[in-house]
Protein backbone atom coordinates (compact mmCIF):
# COMPACT_ATOMS: atom_id res chain seq x y z
CA UNK A 1 0.00 0.00 0.00
CA UNK A 2 2.62 2.83 0.92
CA UNK A 3 4.42 2.01 -1.76
CA UNK A 4 1.65 2.56 -4.80
CA UNK A 5 1.05 5.13 -2.89
CA UNK A 6 4.08 6.50 -2.91
CA UNK A 7 4.58 5.93 -6.76
CA UNK A 8 0.57 7.86 -7.16
CA UNK A 9 1.37 10.99 -9.19
CA UNK A 10 0.16 14.56 -7.04
CA UNK A 11 -1.58 16.81 -9.01
CA UNK A 12 -0.02 19.14 -11.47
CA UNK A 13 -0.83 22.97 -12.07
CA UNK A 14 -3.22 21.89 -14.73
CA UNK A 15 -5.01 19.40 -12.74
CA UNK A 16 -5.50 21.97 -10.00
CA UNK A 17 -6.84 24.50 -12.21
CA UNK A 18 -9.38 22.37 -13.39
CA UNK A 19 -10.36 21.10 -10.85
CA UNK A 20 -10.54 24.32 -8.96
CA UNK A 21 -12.21 25.67 -12.14
CA UNK A 22 -15.03 22.72 -11.74
CA UNK A 23 -15.45 23.75 -7.93
CA UNK A 24 -16.19 27.01 -8.51
CA UNK A 25 -19.02 26.00 -11.02
CA UNK A 26 -20.60 23.98 -8.48
CA UNK A 27 -19.87 26.23 -5.66
CA UNK A 28 -21.64 29.05 -7.93
CA UNK A 29 -24.66 26.45 -8.77
CA UNK A 30 -25.24 25.76 -5.19
CA UNK A 31 -25.47 29.16 -4.12
CA UNK A 32 -27.38 30.50 -6.94
CA UNK A 33 -29.44 27.16 -6.96
CA UNK A 34 -30.84 27.83 -3.19
CA UNK A 35 -29.49 24.60 -1.98
CA UNK A 36 -27.16 25.82 0.55
CA UNK A 37 -30.48 27.63 2.37
CA UNK A 38 -31.55 26.57 5.65
CA UNK A 39 -34.93 27.89 4.36
CA UNK A 40 -34.77 25.41 1.59
CA UNK A 41 -34.03 22.40 2.95
CA UNK A 42 -36.86 22.83 5.61
CA UNK A 43 -39.49 23.80 3.20
CA UNK A 44 -37.91 20.54 1.18
CA UNK A 45 -38.64 18.46 4.72
CA UNK A 46 -42.05 19.45 4.85
CA UNK A 47 -42.94 19.09 1.29
CA UNK A 48 -43.88 22.82 0.95
CA UNK A 49 -42.32 23.17 -2.72
CA UNK A 50 -41.45 21.54 -5.61
CA UNK A 51 -37.91 23.52 -5.52
CA UNK A 52 -35.48 21.30 -4.08
CA UNK A 53 -37.18 18.27 -5.40
CA UNK A 54 -36.69 19.52 -8.55
CA UNK A 55 -33.48 20.24 -8.60
CA UNK A 56 -32.22 17.20 -7.52
CA UNK A 57 -34.79 15.16 -9.39
CA UNK A 58 -33.07 16.96 -12.81
CA UNK A 59 -29.62 17.22 -11.42
CA UNK A 60 -30.04 13.33 -11.79
CA UNK A 61 -31.71 13.20 -14.80
CA UNK A 62 -28.98 15.17 -16.61
CA UNK A 63 -26.86 13.23 -14.92
CA UNK A 64 -27.75 9.95 -16.19
CA UNK A 65 -28.47 10.96 -19.52
CA UNK A 66 -24.71 11.65 -19.61
CA UNK A 67 -23.33 8.97 -18.12
CA UNK A 68 -25.55 7.20 -20.91
CA UNK A 69 -24.03 9.29 -23.80
CA UNK A 70 -20.89 9.02 -23.11
CA UNK A 71 -20.61 5.42 -22.40
CA UNK A 72 -22.69 4.96 -25.68
CA UNK A 73 -19.79 7.28 -27.78
CA UNK A 74 -16.73 5.52 -25.89
CA UNK A 75 -16.24 8.59 -24.60
CA UNK A 76 -12.72 9.62 -23.36
CA UNK A 77 -12.11 11.52 -20.64
CA UNK A 78 -8.96 14.48 -21.84
CA UNK A 79 -6.21 12.37 -20.46
CA UNK A 80 -7.60 9.49 -23.54
CA UNK A 81 -8.99 7.33 -21.06
CA UNK A 82 -12.14 5.76 -21.75
CA UNK A 83 -15.16 7.03 -19.58
CA UNK A 84 -17.05 4.11 -17.83
CA UNK A 85 -17.94 5.15 -14.00
CA UNK A 86 -18.79 2.91 -11.42
CA UNK A 87 -21.29 2.89 -8.81
CA UNK A 88 -20.46 2.41 -4.93
CA UNK A 89 -20.94 -0.87 -3.56
CA UNK A 90 -24.41 -1.65 -1.88
CA UNK A 91 -23.88 -2.22 1.87
CA UNK A 92 -27.08 -3.14 3.57
CA UNK A 93 -26.45 -1.82 6.57
CA UNK A 94 -24.04 0.76 6.25
CA UNK A 95 -26.23 2.67 3.43
CA UNK A 96 -29.75 3.24 5.11
CA UNK A 97 -28.43 3.33 8.80
CA UNK A 98 -25.79 5.71 7.73
CA UNK A 99 -27.84 7.54 5.28
CA UNK A 100 -30.70 8.37 8.16
CA UNK A 101 -28.15 9.59 10.51
CA UNK A 102 -26.90 12.17 7.48
CA UNK A 103 -30.51 12.91 7.33
CA UNK A 104 -30.53 13.60 10.66
CA UNK A 105 -27.78 16.30 10.34
CA UNK A 106 -28.89 17.50 7.21
CA UNK A 107 -32.07 18.90 8.70
CA UNK A 108 -30.35 20.19 11.99
CA UNK A 109 -27.81 21.92 10.30
CA UNK A 110 -29.81 22.90 6.99
CA UNK A 111 -26.62 21.89 4.83
CA UNK A 112 -25.12 18.88 3.35
CA UNK A 113 -21.17 18.08 2.74
CA UNK A 114 -21.28 20.67 -0.59
CA UNK A 115 -22.92 23.44 1.27
CA UNK A 116 -20.76 23.30 4.03
CA UNK A 117 -18.31 24.36 1.93
CA UNK A 118 -19.93 26.51 0.07
CA UNK A 119 -21.58 28.29 2.86
CA UNK A 120 -18.27 29.22 4.21
CA UNK A 121 -17.42 30.56 1.24
CA UNK A 122 -20.43 32.73 1.41
CA UNK A 123 -19.40 34.31 4.80
CA UNK A 124 -21.43 33.06 7.25
CA UNK A 125 -18.83 32.35 9.62
CA UNK A 126 -20.67 29.92 12.22
CA UNK A 127 -20.54 27.36 9.69
CA UNK A 128 -17.27 26.42 10.75
CA UNK A 129 -18.65 25.11 13.89
CA UNK A 130 -20.56 22.67 11.16
CA UNK A 131 -17.79 21.78 9.47
CA UNK A 132 -15.31 21.01 12.39
CA UNK A 133 -18.21 18.77 14.14
CA UNK A 134 -18.31 17.09 10.54
CA UNK A 135 -14.78 16.51 10.98
CA UNK A 136 -14.79 15.33 13.90
CA UNK A 137 -18.24 12.92 13.18
CA UNK A 138 -15.41 11.33 10.25
CA UNK A 139 -12.82 10.95 12.61
CA UNK A 140 -15.40 8.87 15.31
CA UNK A 141 -16.48 7.06 12.63
CA UNK A 142 -13.19 6.16 11.02
CA UNK A 143 -12.60 4.70 14.81
CA UNK A 144 -15.51 3.16 15.42
CA UNK A 145 -15.27 1.57 11.77
CA UNK A 146 -14.08 -1.95 12.90
CA UNK A 147 -17.02 -2.70 15.20
CA UNK A 148 -19.72 -1.11 12.82
CA UNK A 149 -22.00 -3.38 11.22
CA UNK A 150 -22.38 -2.32 7.57
CA UNK B 1 -28.60 38.68 -19.61
CA UNK B 2 -27.01 40.08 -16.76
CA UNK B 3 -29.65 40.36 -14.55
CA UNK B 4 -30.42 36.57 -15.63
CA UNK B 5 -27.19 35.47 -14.11
CA UNK B 6 -27.83 37.83 -11.12
CA UNK B 7 -31.44 37.08 -10.48
CA UNK B 8 -32.86 34.03 -8.71
CA UNK B 9 -32.11 31.05 -10.53
CA UNK B 10 -35.60 28.90 -11.20
CA UNK B 11 -35.13 25.52 -10.37
CA UNK B 12 -35.85 23.70 -13.81
CA UNK B 13 -32.59 25.80 -14.57
CA UNK B 14 -30.52 25.37 -11.78
CA UNK B 15 -31.10 21.69 -11.52
CA UNK B 16 -29.84 20.59 -15.15
CA UNK B 17 -26.86 22.89 -14.27
CA UNK B 18 -26.09 21.05 -10.98
CA UNK B 19 -26.16 17.53 -13.04
CA UNK B 20 -23.88 18.74 -15.12
CA UNK B 21 -21.41 18.28 -12.15
CA UNK B 22 -21.27 14.60 -13.51
CA UNK B 23 -20.04 14.81 -17.42
CA UNK B 24 -17.55 17.92 -16.18
CA UNK B 25 -15.68 15.80 -13.86
CA UNK B 26 -15.89 12.82 -15.55
CA UNK B 27 -14.27 14.29 -18.86
CA UNK B 28 -11.56 16.26 -17.42
CA UNK B 29 -10.19 13.43 -15.38
CA UNK B 30 -12.78 10.31 -15.16
CA UNK B 31 -13.56 11.14 -11.38
CA UNK B 32 -17.08 10.14 -10.18
CA UNK B 33 -18.94 13.43 -8.46
CA UNK B 34 -18.19 13.28 -5.16
CA UNK B 35 -17.38 15.58 -2.18
CA UNK B 36 -17.98 14.44 1.50
CA UNK B 37 -15.26 11.85 1.61
CA UNK B 38 -13.18 15.64 1.49
CA UNK B 39 -13.97 14.91 5.52
CA UNK B 40 -11.80 11.48 5.59
CA UNK B 41 -8.56 12.62 3.38
CA UNK B 42 -8.74 16.30 5.80
CA UNK B 43 -8.18 14.05 8.68
CA UNK B 44 -6.03 11.50 7.04
CA UNK B 45 -3.71 14.40 5.27
CA UNK B 46 -3.85 16.65 8.48
CA UNK B 47 -4.41 15.00 11.66
CA UNK B 48 -2.40 12.22 13.41
CA UNK B 49 -4.53 9.56 13.40
CA UNK B 50 -3.97 6.06 13.53
CA UNK B 51 -7.30 4.14 12.27
CA UNK B 52 -6.91 2.03 9.29
CA UNK B 53 -9.99 4.42 7.85
CA UNK B 54 -7.51 7.34 7.57
CA UNK B 55 -3.62 5.16 7.03
CA UNK B 56 -5.48 3.62 4.07
CA UNK B 57 -6.28 6.82 2.20
CA UNK B 58 -4.61 7.69 -0.29
CA UNK B 59 -4.27 11.62 -0.21
CA UNK B 60 -2.25 12.01 -3.48
CA UNK B 61 -4.83 10.16 -5.53
CA UNK B 62 -7.68 12.08 -3.65
CA UNK B 63 -6.03 15.79 -3.73
CA UNK B 64 -8.11 16.58 -6.65
CA UNK B 65 -11.22 15.98 -4.55
CA UNK B 66 -10.04 18.45 -1.97
CA UNK B 67 -9.10 21.23 -4.53
CA UNK B 68 -12.93 20.35 -5.39
CA UNK B 69 -14.07 21.54 -2.20
CA UNK B 70 -11.39 24.37 -2.60
CA UNK B 71 -12.87 25.36 -5.75
CA UNK B 72 -16.72 25.21 -3.96
CA UNK B 73 -15.55 27.93 -1.44
CA UNK B 74 -14.84 30.39 -3.70
CA UNK B 75 -17.36 29.83 -6.45
CA UNK B 76 -19.60 30.40 -3.64
CA UNK B 77 -18.09 33.64 -2.59
CA UNK B 78 -17.52 35.14 -6.25
CA UNK B 79 -21.45 34.36 -6.05
CA UNK B 80 -21.89 36.10 -3.53
CA UNK B 81 -20.18 38.93 -4.07
CA UNK B 82 -20.87 39.44 -7.91
CA UNK B 83 -23.80 38.08 -8.57
CA UNK B 84 -26.29 38.43 -6.07
CA UNK B 85 -26.46 35.02 -4.16
CA UNK B 86 -26.86 35.90 -1.12
CA UNK B 87 -30.47 36.91 -1.86
CA UNK B 88 -33.41 35.96 0.28
CA UNK B 89 -34.86 32.75 -1.08
CA UNK B 90 -38.64 33.26 -2.18
CA UNK B 91 -39.93 30.46 -0.72
CA UNK B 92 -43.54 29.62 0.03
CA UNK B 93 -46.15 31.55 2.33
CA UNK B 94 -46.82 27.69 4.15
CA UNK B 95 -42.92 28.02 4.56
CA UNK B 96 -43.01 31.49 6.00
CA UNK B 97 -46.02 30.54 8.65
CA UNK B 98 -43.92 27.63 9.10
CA UNK B 99 -40.56 29.66 10.33
CA UNK B 100 -42.91 32.06 12.21
CA UNK B 101 -44.08 29.18 14.38
CA UNK B 102 -40.84 28.25 15.28
CA UNK B 103 -39.85 32.08 16.21
CA UNK B 104 -37.22 32.40 12.86
CA UNK B 105 -37.97 35.74 10.93
CA UNK B 106 -39.12 35.32 6.91
CA UNK B 107 -35.98 35.32 4.73
CA UNK B 108 -33.97 37.95 4.17
CA UNK B 109 -31.32 36.66 3.08
CA UNK B 110 -29.62 33.10 2.06
CA UNK B 111 -29.57 32.17 5.72
CA UNK B 112 -31.57 33.00 8.66
CA UNK B 113 -29.93 35.13 11.24
CA UNK B 114 -31.89 33.72 14.19
CA UNK B 115 -28.61 30.71 13.52
CA UNK B 116 -26.10 32.65 11.09
CA UNK B 117 -25.15 35.69 12.70
CA UNK B 118 -24.16 36.66 15.88
CA UNK B 119 -26.01 37.21 18.47
CA UNK B 120 -28.66 34.34 16.73
CA UNK B 121 -25.45 31.93 16.15
CA UNK B 122 -24.61 32.37 19.95
CA UNK B 123 -28.44 31.13 21.20
CA UNK B 124 -28.65 27.51 22.39
CA UNK B 125 -30.72 26.52 19.71
CA UNK B 126 -28.51 27.26 16.99
CA UNK B 127 -25.15 25.89 18.38
CA UNK B 128 -27.15 22.48 18.57
CA UNK B 129 -28.30 22.42 15.20
CA UNK B 130 -24.53 23.62 13.89
CA UNK B 131 -22.46 21.55 16.19
CA UNK B 132 -24.68 18.34 16.47
CA UNK B 133 -25.96 18.76 13.12
CA UNK B 134 -22.64 18.96 11.73
CA UNK B 135 -21.69 16.15 13.28
CA UNK B 136 -24.21 13.79 12.37
CA UNK B 137 -23.50 15.03 8.61
CA UNK B 138 -20.15 14.00 8.88
CA UNK B 139 -20.34 10.74 10.88
CA UNK B 140 -23.70 10.02 8.58
CA UNK B 141 -22.06 10.37 5.61
CA UNK B 142 -19.04 8.19 6.08
CA UNK B 143 -21.10 5.62 7.11
CA UNK B 144 -23.18 5.68 4.31
CA UNK B 145 -19.88 6.04 2.26
CA UNK B 146 -21.32 9.35 0.26
CA UNK B 147 -23.52 12.20 0.16
CA UNK B 148 -26.35 14.11 -1.70
CA UNK B 149 -23.54 14.47 -4.30
CA UNK B 150 -21.49 11.12 -4.50
CA UNK B 151 -24.98 8.93 -3.92
CA UNK B 152 -28.33 11.32 -4.32
CA UNK B 153 -26.66 12.82 -7.59
CA UNK B 154 -23.37 10.59 -8.68
CA UNK B 155 -24.76 7.66 -7.98
CA UNK B 156 -28.64 8.02 -8.99
CA UNK B 157 -27.00 8.95 -12.41
CA UNK B 158 -25.52 5.28 -12.35
CA UNK B 159 -28.60 3.41 -11.57
CA UNK B 160 -27.15 2.04 -8.17
CA UNK B 161 -28.49 0.27 -5.87
CA UNK B 162 -27.09 1.29 -2.85
CA UNK B 163 -26.77 5.04 -4.06
CA UNK B 164 -30.77 4.43 -3.95
CA UNK B 165 -30.84 3.53 -0.23
CA UNK B 166 -28.71 5.86 0.81
CA UNK B 167 -30.53 8.20 -0.44
CA UNK B 168 -33.89 7.16 0.74
CA UNK B 169 -32.39 7.17 4.14
CA UNK B 170 -31.15 10.75 3.50
CA UNK B 171 -34.96 11.88 3.12
CA UNK B 172 -36.25 10.06 5.86
CA UNK B 173 -34.14 10.96 8.41
CA UNK B 174 -33.99 14.32 6.95
CA UNK B 175 -38.03 14.45 6.97
CA UNK B 176 -38.12 12.99 10.64
CA UNK B 177 -36.10 15.31 12.19
CA UNK B 178 -37.34 18.44 10.45
CA UNK B 179 -41.07 17.44 11.30
CA UNK B 180 -40.10 16.44 15.27
CA UNK B 181 -37.10 17.45 16.45
CA UNK B 182 -36.06 20.93 14.13
CA UNK B 183 -39.59 22.56 16.01
CA UNK B 184 -38.44 21.07 19.42
CA UNK B 185 -34.42 22.98 19.00
CA UNK B 186 -35.66 26.31 18.06
CA UNK B 187 -37.65 26.54 21.38
CA UNK B 188 -34.53 25.89 22.65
Amino acid sequence: MTDSTQKTKGLSIGGFLKYLAAGIYFGIVLVKAEVVSWYRIQEMFHFQSVHMYGIIGLAVVVGALSVLFLKAAKARSVEGVEIAPTGKPFNKIGNPVGGLIFGFGWALTGACPGPLYAILGAGYWPILLAILSAILGTLTYGYLRPRLPH
Amino acid sequence: MWEAITGPWPWYVSGPLLGLMVPILLLIGNKNFGISSTLRHMCAAALPVKAEYFTSDNVRANAWNLVLALGVIVGAAIAVLLLDGNSAPAVSPAAIELFASWDVAAPAAMQPSEIYAIPGALSTRALVSLILGGFLVGFGTRYANGCTSGHAIMGLSLLNVGSLVATLGFFAGGAIVSNFVVPWVMTL
